[in-house]
């Protein structure tokens, strides 16, 4: 029998509790202690969206170049995409009033994917939404803002809610995957929108063209910043988005609710396990995810638009779902992602206008930005120094 | 065909896997590769089969330095890997499975089965395997399957084989025949490789042993030389007890009573036949059988995942039948699950969210809709300390422990409260020596506490060192009822129940 020297070697095992274990006390005090294992995630959380739109910026330059776009023009076209997001008070101003739909949206997005739901349907609740706020809002008269403004909201809210629950419960009932049913109530909705605005109650008196009555003043809401300028678009939907942000954080990351629909976002099997009620949490998970969309479509109505037409949700819920990705469905991360896509988009009508570059330049960016963070192996091969020393945990070690 | 490994080392981030590995693998010999999960015995497999690049070392194959740059280089040098988990197509033919990717075509690519099956069957001749070269995988038991992956690595010319776990998913007899077949592997000049964690199967088969324990190789030598006790030291590097020293029980009222109870699947396929069993307090029952005989089932049917067609579950004299899963939770069950990643945790949450993962809503953590968090914290820290869990922090990702803490960590979920009931599912499975006695500790622990234990293992050994009494299933049924109160059940019988062989006897 041979045996290695390597018996009084010293130990190797990463994990080896030591042997003279100090009190039970100090030992709960570091099991409890803030700890800094998430600082590898961190960099990956921060890093690769940056990278990701820096790297979607530079494609975009190039795409230009390509298309023989003079380099003045595309450094103007930038100068003119960072002027017009927050070079100054309006252009501000545009780029939050952008971003609090999108917001909104993506985090109802953000939460159903939380679940393990891919709502694709945001655009169509907010389109039954942003109707529905719209009657309201036009129906109750006589009633002051105080009531009529929040009832408007809500009625949306709810409607948006209802509007989902339909895909939830078909999954839960029947299987039928939420990716098909909402894609289809986004086209019911569309058509139900060009129907009902030409509904005698709903259309505007003398029109001939879909266009819905106008909201009433008790129902619009409030502009912040008139007394600076009475031009600058910026209204209280951005604090309900704020409370929105807050409100989403706190459900997923506080409350019994949102614990259950992380568990069965992460590993149904072990939601199962735990008790959870799969049917159940899908049809609640998207009905909190439509009352956020619908939400988003009434504060556009009511805060923007001041009426429903044909196609005024203008594609939001779609780029709300790039909102949610590129913030890895975190209420915070989605805040910062739909700040961003609120710049790009103010921006980009700038851009338009002072360079002459079309504006579809800003929805390639966009989905570029939404490729390079799908890919984050790509990101990573193309920056590697900015990624070394990560340990790969347990990576292919047994 | 004869390997030489100097000096094999490689690191994962702070993780030395292998380090300064020398192993000799020689033609004709059986050499047993013995080591705790995680001793590096996989990550050394993968570097010789060409899936890991060594940070240093080399590969000598007969006199040769060779590299590998991908598992490829590796097969073409003639080493074979039968990976513990089968990778088979299910509704494909023995035949067809051997032959993927490397079929042999004749003109215009024209697939040549006739070839392929004669060459098949001459391999499975030579060996003894008898496996139906035209039935589909889907209809063979595992023990045919694993045949199959071995037929793979011979039809592709291998010389060494590498045998990665090969009796897990085994019964006693079966492991016999797969015996007979590895020695007449060897006899016929062939290298293997026989990867395991079972000690008696190393003494049985192994022509040598190698023992590794944190990345090194911590012993080498003739099994004949070696007991059980010394191969157990080697390999966990302090003296094991094997016996958990149990006393003889005092069981109690019944706790868990299945009377006829009967399963069927989606397919209105029976899993469960008229079973009927009983757990008393203070005592453990353990139910042996064949992976996938419905063990699965009964414990879904006890913990509530599925409900009954047939029968009636009793729990404490109440009538639990159409009780939720949850609500069987509060009653006092027990549950620690077979797969512990597929159900009983989330990889991606951290220790201590894991820790109420099944609780987060009593009144322990949860203040109205919402979860105390810090409550839950020290909660999770307590049940780290008192359960073992090694963890530098709660607030860790549960994916990033070890196999073992893993486990205890769910062990500990389930054990922390107060319960009447333990369902043991696989309680041990891929899990390190140490973590497994302390969990059979744990087991016996609750059920001198005068708890009822129920355990569900695969392993026979462990339901023998375990169990007061022992059922065995079969195809859904059960098919024998074993005492065991002084360890005296017959392991050759409880083979043959979990064959199935006097399941006609017993009908």
């Amino acid at each position: 029998m041979t045996r290695a020297p390597s018996d009084t070697a010293p130990d190797a095992a990463p994990d080896a509790a030591p042997d003279t274990a100090p009190d039970t006390d100090s030992r709960l005090r570091a099991l409890l202690a803030p700890t800094i294992a998430t600082r590898g995630d961190l960099r990956e959380v921060v890093l690769i969206p940056l990278l990701a739109v820096f790297l979607a910026l530079v494609i975009g330059a190039l795409i230009m170049m390509a298309t023989s776009v003079a380099p003045a023009t595309i450094l103007k076209s930038f100068v003119a995409m960072a002027d017009g997001s927050l070079g100054s008070m309006n252009a501000i101003s545009e780029t939050l009033t952008a971003s609090i739909p999108l917001v909104m949206a993506g985090l109802g997005i953000g939460l159903a994917f939380r679940a393990g739901l891919f709502n694709i349907g945001a655009e169509g609740q907010m389109v039954v939404g942003g109707l529905a706020t719209a009657i309201a809002a036009f129906s109750f008269t006589g009633l002051p803002m105080i009531l009529h403004l929040p009832l408007a909201l809500l009625i949306g809210m709810s409607v948006g809610a209802v509007y989902a629950a339909i895909a939830g419960v078909l999954r839960a009932t029947t299987g039928a995957h939420e990716v098909i049913s909402t894609i289809m109530l986004n086209l019911i909705s569309f058509r139900l929108l060009d129907y009902l605005l030409r509904q005698p109650y709903i259309q505007k008196e003398g029109r001939a063209d879909p266009i819905s009555r106008a909201v009433l003043e008790t129902a619009e809401l409030p502009r912040l910043l008139t007394f600076l300028d009475p031009n600058l678009r910026l209204h209280l939907g951005l604090f309900i988005m704020l409370a929105a942000v807050a409100i989403v954080w706190w459900l997923l990351f506080r409350s019994k609710l949102g614990f259950a629909f992380r568990i069965s976002g992460e590993n149904p099997g072990a939601a199962r396990y735990a008790g959870i009620r799969a049917g159940l949490t899908v049809v609640l998970a998207m009905a909190i995810a439509g009352a956020l969309a619908g939400l988003a479509g009434a504060t556009q109505v009511s805060g923007v638009l001041g009426r429903a037409t044909p196609g005024f949700t203008a594609g939001i819920g779609f780029d709300a779902i790039a909102v949610a990705l590129l913030g890895r469905s975190h209420p915070v991360g989605i805040l910062l992602a739909g700040l961003l896509f609120g710049a790009l988009e103010a921006g980009g009508r700038q851009m338009q206008v002072d360079a002459g570059v079309s504006i579809d330049m800003i929805s390639i960016i966009q989905a570029l930005i939404i490729i390079f963070v799908a890919a984050p192996l790509l990101i990573k091969r193309l920056f590697p120094p900015l990624f070394r020393n990560r340990v790969t945990a347990g990576g292919g070690h047994e | 065909m004869n390997i030489e490994i100097r000096g094999i080392s490689k690191r994962f981030g702070p993780v030395q896997a292998n380090q300064d590995i020398d192993l000799d693998i020689r033609a004709g010999e059986v050499l047993g590769l013995l080591g705790e999960n995680g001793a590096g015995k996989s990550t050394l497999m993968n570097v010789l089969s060409g899936l890991y690049r060594p940070d240093s070392g080399d590969i000598i194959i007969d006199g040769t330095a060779v590299s590998f740059d991908g598992p490829g280089d590796s097969i073409a040098a003639g080493i074979g890997m039968v990976h513990q988990h089968f990778m088979l197509v299910p509704v494909f033919s023995v035949v067809e499975n051997v032959i993927l990717g490397v079929e042999p075509t004749g003109a215009a690519d024209y697939l040549d089965l006739d070839a392929a099956r004669a060459q098949v069957q001459q391999i499975n001749d030579s060996y003894g395997m008898e496996v139906p070269s035209d039935a589909l995988i889907e209809d063979l038991p595992v023990g045919i399957q694993q045949r199959v992956e071995i037929l793979k690595v011979l039809f592709r010319s291998a010389d060494v084989l590498i045998l990665d776990e090969p009796t897990a998913v085994l019964t006693p007899q079966e492991v016999e025949a797969f015996f007979g077949i590895v020695r007449a592997l060897r006899d016929a000049g062939k290298a293997i490789v026989f990867i395991t964690h079972k000690l008696h199967e190393i003494l049985e088969i192994a022509d040598r042993v190698s023992v590794l324990r944190q990345g090194r190789i911590v012993g080498n030598g003739v099994p004949s030389e070696f007991s059980e006790a010394d191969l157990a030291e080697m390999m966990v590097g302090r003296p094991v007890s094997f016996s958990v020293g149990r006393e003889a029980a005092t069981p109690g009222q019944p706790v868990l009573e299945l009377a006829d109870v009967s399963l069927l699947d989606a397919g209105l396929e029976a899993r469960l036949q008229s079973i009927s069993m009983t757990v008393r307090a203070g005592e453990i029952v353990g139910v042996a059988g064949v992976q996938g005989n419905g063990q699965t089932e009964l414990v879904e049917a006890i913990t509530g995942l599925a409900s009954v067609n047939a029968g009636r579950v009793t729990f404490n004299g109440i009538d639990i039948t159409a009780t939720s899963v949850r609500q069987r939770h509060r009653m006092g069950i027990a549950h620690i699950p077979e797969d512990r990643l597929k159900s009983g945790m989330v990889a991606g949450f951290t220790v201590a969210e894991n820790m109420v993962l099944n609780r987060y809503y009593d009144e322990r953590v949860a203040r109205g809709v919402v979860i105390d968090w810090s409550r839950a914290e020290e909660q999770a820290a307590a049940a780290c300390l008192k359960f073992d869990v090694r963890t530098p922090s709660v607030f860790l990702g549960a994916g990033s422990l070890s196999g073992g803490n893993q486990q205890k960590m769910v062990v500990a979920r389930e054990l922390e409260r107060d319960v009447r009931l333990v369902v043991a599912s696989q309680p041990t499975r891929g899990v390190d020596v140490g973590s497994i006695e302390f969990i059979h500790q744990q087991l016996m622990a609750c059920r001198d506490a005068g708890n009822a234990v129920l355990i569900i293992s695969s392993e026979l050994d462990e339901i023998l060192d375990l169990s007061d009494r022992i059922y065995v299933m079969f195809e859904g049924r059960v098919t024998a009822e074993f005492d065991n109160q002084d360890s005296c059940a017959d392991r050759n019988a409880i083979g043959l129940a979990m064959a199935g062989v006097n399941r006609t006897e017993a009908a």
